[in-house]
């Protein structure tokens, strides 16, 4: 599962971690699909889009998943931090709003350490929090050649323990591992 | 005769409760009766005494019935409400002795050996009984015996007032003997009319003709063979209190408070083999104000340790005001929880899950942590089903047949025209062009659940591929011409 091309996937566990871009759900599901155990999900309530867990089959279990739709984001953000500190879940995803500040963002680092979980805030484009350990940015690419494929640029814009890069990467969902594609014009 | 104090049985016949019941909550004047579907056909199946009069019974056709008095009012018959006014019945009875238990549907019987003088006399005591159900309302029949027997029979058949003799038993019909009804018949054809005759008769023959249960029912009635009475057992009360003698305010305290009480309510969960479910911790402050803490668990635990932790921010809420001056616990909700082997290993994953929704589910309510179930459907929406987490296992069983979007959205309109997908097309405010669009793949609505959102009929469903990358899910409504997006894939 994991890719030794790809220097910081898997995400460093006790962390917190984060993406933007179109594709920043399928990088959460990558990301799930690559560690054992339940995942928590924290989408606000009143957001209009769904996961399908159909959608998630070719990455991973979708019974794996559970799903908690908070009020707010104050809601969330605590949730997140509770589910971290706790340590029995794999990961929690949490989908942010608004940007966080230094404080609710060290917070979650925080919580992430104590409990050695990995968190991975889905963010808005330019709402990235300075706390975060690395921060990706997932966009899809058109793929000319295949059908079924599903090619992702991923980027690392912010990385505090390592060089930045971008990457051409293609979830095998036969295989169940994430494939580096060369890029086609380089 | 058994050795030892005499037994003293007083047994009380309800002949119309049901209808009495029906009649205390909503009293109507003139013939009235309960109506319960047999088969296909409707039957009295309890009337009230002016019902009696006018020529009704029991079992009568609900036609008939209205043919012979049309008067006739009636309601369809609860037999478990029926059963439930019994019962609270039953509690009633023990302010009269501590050892009553049911007989049958429709009647009690007390045990009052030793307990009669309190009222001044077995016949003082069924005088009151009988006042005060007479002026609740209900037609009550009593009898007394040394058996049980025997006061089932009196009442049943040889009810009288207070201050009269005991009937005989041996001048009873054979009836009384709480037979059924064709060893009654058979017996009557062989003369046998009274008690009397048949103690008489010789036991070998009868037993041969009428099975052992005659002669049982027999010696039961005159208190040669033991018949007890077994009351009702309380239903357990998962409940602890504390009073405290000075008012306590710090939350480290109402904690030990807590722990004091939650060890022997655990204890007698374990007992019954059961698991919280809900608790309610009431405190009580000076000033007679009293506040609640819910905590409702995502599954059911009996250890204090466990549960402990999870009231914390419930209690940091709480305004002590001049102190609380009592504590206490109940488990509202109670569910069956079989013991566990005890393992080696420590704190199992499963557990300390469902602790950790626990704590969620105080902040958020549980009802808001979810889980994939499948489900059979081919609309997109109703693929699978959210279900409370704490609620529902999960289940495996997720199947796709053709790739579904990761991500769904209400239908969002874009402006094209035509049956395949537009060359290029605005979608949320971007400039999109289809470089391969693969479909269409047809979807029916379900015509036997009504869905707003379906009230544009078909959908051709396209999988469109665009050369900025997004790869989104459109569908066209033939039927209804219009493009709309209803999801992106991976």
């Amino acid at each position: 599962m994991s890719c030794a091309d790809l220097p910081c996937f898997p995400l460093r566990p006790g962390r917190v971690h984060e993406v933007c871009g179109p594709s920043a759900a399928v990088f959460a599901a990558c990301a799930a699909a690559s560690l054992q155990g339940p995942v928590l999900w924290l989408r606000e309530a009143w957001l209009t889009e769904t996961l399908n867990p159909l959608g998630l089959l070719p990455f991973l279990d979708p019974a794996r998943v559970l799903l908690a739709r908070p009020p707010n984001q104050i809601d969330s953000l605590a949730l997140a931090e509770e589910a971290l500190k706790d340590g029995s879940l794999a990961l929690v995803v949490l989908e942010i709003t608004r940007p966080l500040d230094l404080r609710e963002g060290r917070r979650l680092q925080l919580a992430a350490g104590a409990g050695a979980t990995t968190g991975l805030c889905l963010i808005p484009e330019g709402m990235g929090s300075n706390a975060a350990e690395t921060r990706w940015r997932a966009t899809p690419i058109f793929d000319a050649a295949g059908t079924d494929s599903t090619p992702m640029r991923w980027e690392i814009i912010k990385n505090k323990m390592g060089t930045l890069g971008a990457w051409n990467v293609c979830w095998n969902a036969k295989a169940h591992r994430l494939d580096l594609v060369s890029p086609a014009g380089d | 005769m058994f050795a030892g104090t005499q037994r003293r049985i007083v047994s009380i016949w309800f002949p119309r409760l049901a209808t009495d019941r029906a009649l205390r909550a909503c009293p109507v004047e003139g013939p009235f009766a309960l109506v319960q579907r047999l088969g296909n056909a409707e039957t009295l199946f309890c009337l009230n005494a002016a019902a009696e009069v006018a020529g009704l019974f029991r079992g009568m056709r609900m036609a008939d019935a209205r043919s012979f008095c049309p008067g006739l009012v009636s309601r369809p018959a609860r037999p478990d409400l029926d059963a439930r006014f019994l019962a609270g019945l039953r509690r009633w009875a023990e302010r009269y002795c501590p050892w009553v238990g049911l007989e049958g549907a429709d009647g009690l019987v007390l045990d009052v050996t030793g307990a009669a003088h309190l009222w001044g006399g077995e016949g003082a005591m069924c005088a009151d009984i009988r006042a005060r159900l007479e002026r609740a309302g209900l037609t009550a029949q009593l009898g007394r015996g040394s058996s049980r027997g025997a006061a089932w029979a009196r009442a049943h058949f040889g009810d009288q007032p207070a201050e009269a003799p005991e009937p005989d038993l041996l001048a009873l019909p054979v009836a009384a003997l709480r037979l059924d009804p064709d060893t009654v018949t058979g017996l009557q054809r062989l003369g046998l009319r009274r008690i009397g005759d048949l103690a008489a008769s010789p036991r070998a023959p009868l037993a041969r003709r009428f099975g052992p249960d005659l002669l049982t029912r027999l010696d039961q009635a005159l208190g040669h063979s033991p018949e007890p009475v077994t009351p009702a057992t309380k239903p357990p009360r998962f409940a602890t209190r504390m009073t405290l003698p000075e008012p306590i305010g710090l939350e480290s305290d109402v904690m030990a408070g807590l722990t004091r009480l939650l060890e022997p309510l655990c204890d007698k969960l374990a007992a019954h083999q059961a698991g919280a479910r809900q608790l309610v911790l009431t405190l009580r402050r000076v000033d007679q104000a009293s506040q609640q803490v819910e905590l409702r668990l995502a599954a059911p635990m009996r250890d204090p340790a466990r549960i402990l932790p999870l009231f914390a921010r419930g209690l940091a809420g709480v305004d002590a005001g001049f102190g609380i001056d009592q504590l206490r616990l109940e488990a509202t909700r109670v569910e069956p929880l079989a013991p566990a082997q005890l393992g080696t290993t420590p704190a199992a994953s499963p557990d300390r899950l469902a602790d950790l929704l626990t704590r969620l589910g105080t902040r958020i309510g549980l009802e808001n942590i979810h889980r994939f179930l499948p489900a059979e459907s081919h609309i997109p929406e109703r693929g699978f089903l959210l279900a409370p987490a704490a609620f529902s296992p999960a289940q495996g069983g997720f199947h796709a047949p053709r790739p579904r979007p990761l991500r769904l959205f209400p239908p969002e309109p874009i402006t094209a025209t035509g049956a395949t997908p537009p060359a290029r097309f605005r979608w949320r405010a971007m400039p999109l062009s289809t470089a391969r669009a693969t479909g269409p793949e047809r979807i029916t609505p379900e015509w036997w659940l009504e869905d707003e959102s379906w009230r544009h009929g078909l959908r051709d469903y396209w999988r469109v591929e665009t050369a900025e990358g997004r790869r989104l899910w459109l569908f066209f409504t033939p039927q209804n011409p219009g493009w709309f997006v209803q999801g992106e894939f991976a």
